[in-house]
């Protein structure tokens, strides 16, 4: 929303007037910030970038943050900074794959239950009951420990432990959508079960699938990060958030605060500014909350 | 009242006994689809001197070359009699690795939550008590950005701060390496710093609640009505408003188990705390099935346990249930 000085009439002026609050204004223009910068970073940097990160050096080993590396280097002389945009490249590419794998599966397991309803339903739902009484990070340790690890594992294995929100999500806009009259008049017009999901339930799920998935990448890319922080997740070698914090705390001990600091910050920062988003538009969309904020 | 009691807890081991025979069955055919070979993992590097024929015998031995379905069996069998097979890494009976560590893990969770809990309530109802006070403002913001950083970070920093920088605490294990024998004052000092962080970790969303949940009763009618009868302000927010704001909260941290094992699991890795947690991540890292199974049919029955002992404290928390019964 246009955030400027914009002549409205003197009422509506002071009804809008806490709305506009500076506070929460100055915190969404200030995380969106943060989201274009660190976004633009991601894109950018590794085309002009003239080091390369992983070239080792051994010679400016474990430099504190200066002027030559900003973030200082690790113990094997890598800049931390061009370290840390690969590894959010990284993390974030594997952080939106198994977000798009969890909503997609959730999203068919929440059709499944909402439109053939009954016992399909209820055996679904206790599914997901279920996999909600594993405790996911354990539940995606078993699935990368038992397969070769990798991306891949990582991939299924959030992919596995992710899903049920979404399922749970579309399962209820199903079941509003279900009692809606546009849904009778396409089985009045003679619409199979099929036809019905695909034309009439799937683009009104649309947003809410897209939200949730959108939502559902910071979790994503924090378990992802905590698995490889673990040793269990991508190979050591790739620049990855989990990773360079694993290695960073080996240095820790010495005293070298920057190689774990830094790839912290960068998986905190993002998480922060999206769910300082998603909460402004949770209080925006929801008309309790947004009559508490006027008043 | 106690025989509602007892039926809603029978329901639930109902509901519990097909879930842990489902999770079993769930690690068993992961297990089995995974490319490990257990043999040829035992052997390690004498897999390349070992004859097949002796390799043969063992897997004849393991029962491994009978039908998926009898093995699953002898498995679930031994399970039920309280057989949980070797640990691979370890080499030592699963039931006394996890009678080793479950004490230490107690120990550190149980004081975690007990200090999770008073932690949160103090800061929550500070906020909600002078809501939009740079007091609430500072908690507010702590308990969003604690949400935003990952855990073990938290306590690398916090391992950086107070053992590296200030030295006031050692960084990690559960005695000073050089010694022997296991002394209360020495566990107690390697414990504050992991206790600590899983609290602090675990007590944002508590924080948050506990406010919301104040400011939302403040504005109920009972509590204006105690107000207009005079009655100190202390008197109406700890007396009338926050215990009718906690009562969906023993609900919700019943329903917190897996985050708190998912916390112990990182925190205990991150300061390398002997109990059942960190010991999942060195079976996941050998590929040591039956100890990683037990681990996790551990949690799974702790999130189950949770649960179940969050609605039995409810009913004796609520009186509306207390008195009219579970519905």
């Amino acid at each position: 929303m246009a955030t400027g000085t914009r002549a409205r009439p003197q009422g509506q002026a002071r009804w809008r007037a806490r709305d506009r609050r500076r506070g929460p204004a100055r915190s969404r223009r200030l995380a969106t910030a943060t989201l274009v910068v660190l976004g633009l970073a991601v894109l950018l940097v590794p085309l002009v970038a003239r080091l390369d990160q992983s070239q080792v050096d051994l010679h400016s080993a474990s430099l504190p943050p200066g002027l030559a590396h900003p973030f200082g280097t690790d113990e094997m002389g890598r800049d931390v900074l061009l370290r840390v945009v690969y590894g959010l490249r990284v993390s974030l590419l594997v952080g939106l794959v198994a977000a798009a794998v969890s909503a997609t599966i959730g999203t068919l397991v929440g059709l499944a239950a909402g439109t053939l309803g009954g016992m399909a339903d209820r055996v679904l739902m206790r599914v997901v009951d279920g996999f909600n009484s594993v405790p996911h990070l354990l539940f995606g340790i078993f699935i990368v420990a038992l397969f070769s690890p990798g991306a891949t594992a990582v991939v299924v294995s959030v992919g596995l432990t992710h899903w049920m929100t979404a399922a749970r999500i579309v399962r209820s806009e199903v079941l509003t959508l279900r009692s809606r009259p546009f849904v009778d008049a396409a089985i009045s017009a003679g619409s199979g079960r099929t036809r019905i999901v695909l034309r009439h339930f799937l683009p009104h799920l649309g947003p809410h699938i897209a939200l949730t998935a959108v939502l559902m990448v910071p979790h994503a890319v924090w378990h992802e990060t905590a698995l490889s922080f673990l040793g269990l997740g991508l190979p050591p070698h790739l620049a990855s958030l989990g990773n360079m914090i694993n290695d960073g705390a080996r240095s820790l001990l010495a005293g070298d605060w920057w190689p774990s600091l830094f790839p912290g910050l960068f998986l905190f920062l993002p998480t922060l500014a999206i769910s300082s988003l998603a909460q402004h538009w949770r209080d925006r969309s929801d008309p309790r909350r947004r009559s508490e904020l006027q008043l | 009242m106690i025989r509602a009691l007892a039926r809603m807890a029978a329901w639930r081991l109902l509901f519990a006994v097909p879930l842990l025979f489902a999770v079993t069955m769930g690690m068993f055919a992961l297990a089995k689809a995974s490319p490990f070979d257990p043999v040829r993992q035992y052997l390690g590097d004498r897999a390349l001197t070992t004859s097949p024929e002796i390799a043969e015998r063992i897997r004849a031995n393991w029962g491994l070359d009978r039908p998926l379905i009898e093995q699953y069996l002898t498995w679930l069998g031994n399970l039920v009699r309280g057989d949980l097979g070797d640990s691979r890494s370890l080499h030592r009976p699963v039931a006394e690795v996890i009678g080793d560590r479950l004490g230490w893990t107690l120990l550190a969770v149980g004081c975690a939550l007990v200090l999770m809990l008073a932690g949160s309530l103090v800061a929550g109802v500070a906020a909600a008590w002078r809501r939009g006070s740079w007091l609430d403002r500072v908690i507010t913001g702590t308990a969003y950005a604690n949400e935003a950083a990952p855990v073990f970070w938290t306590g690398l920093l916090v391992i950086w701060l107070f053992a590296v920088k200030l030295r006031w605490l050692p960084s990690g294990g559960l005695t000073d390496a050089a010694s022997t024998t296991v002394e209360p004052g020495d566990v107690l000092r390697h414990m504050v710093l992991p206790v600590a962080v899983l609290a602090f970790s675990q007590s944002s969303w508590l924080v948050l609640f506990v406010r919301e949940s104040l400011i939302g009763t403040l504005r109920e009618d009972f509590v204006i009505g105690a107000r207009a009868r005079g009655l100190r302000e202390r008197t109406v927010i700890l007396r009338h408003a926050l215990r009718s704001a906690l009562l969906p909260f023993i609900t919700l941290v019943g329903a917190r188990v897996p985050e708190l094992v998912t916390g112990a699991i990182l925190v205990e890795s991150v300061f390398s705390w002997p109990g059942v947690a960190s010991a999942s991540v060195q079976a996941a890292l050998s590929a040591d099935f039956p100890l990683l199974a037990a681990l996790t049919l551990l949690a799974t029955l702790a999130v189950v346990a949770g649960s179940l002992l969050a609605d039995t404290a409810y009913v004796f928390a609520d009186p509306r249930v207390r008195v009219l019964g579970v519905s």
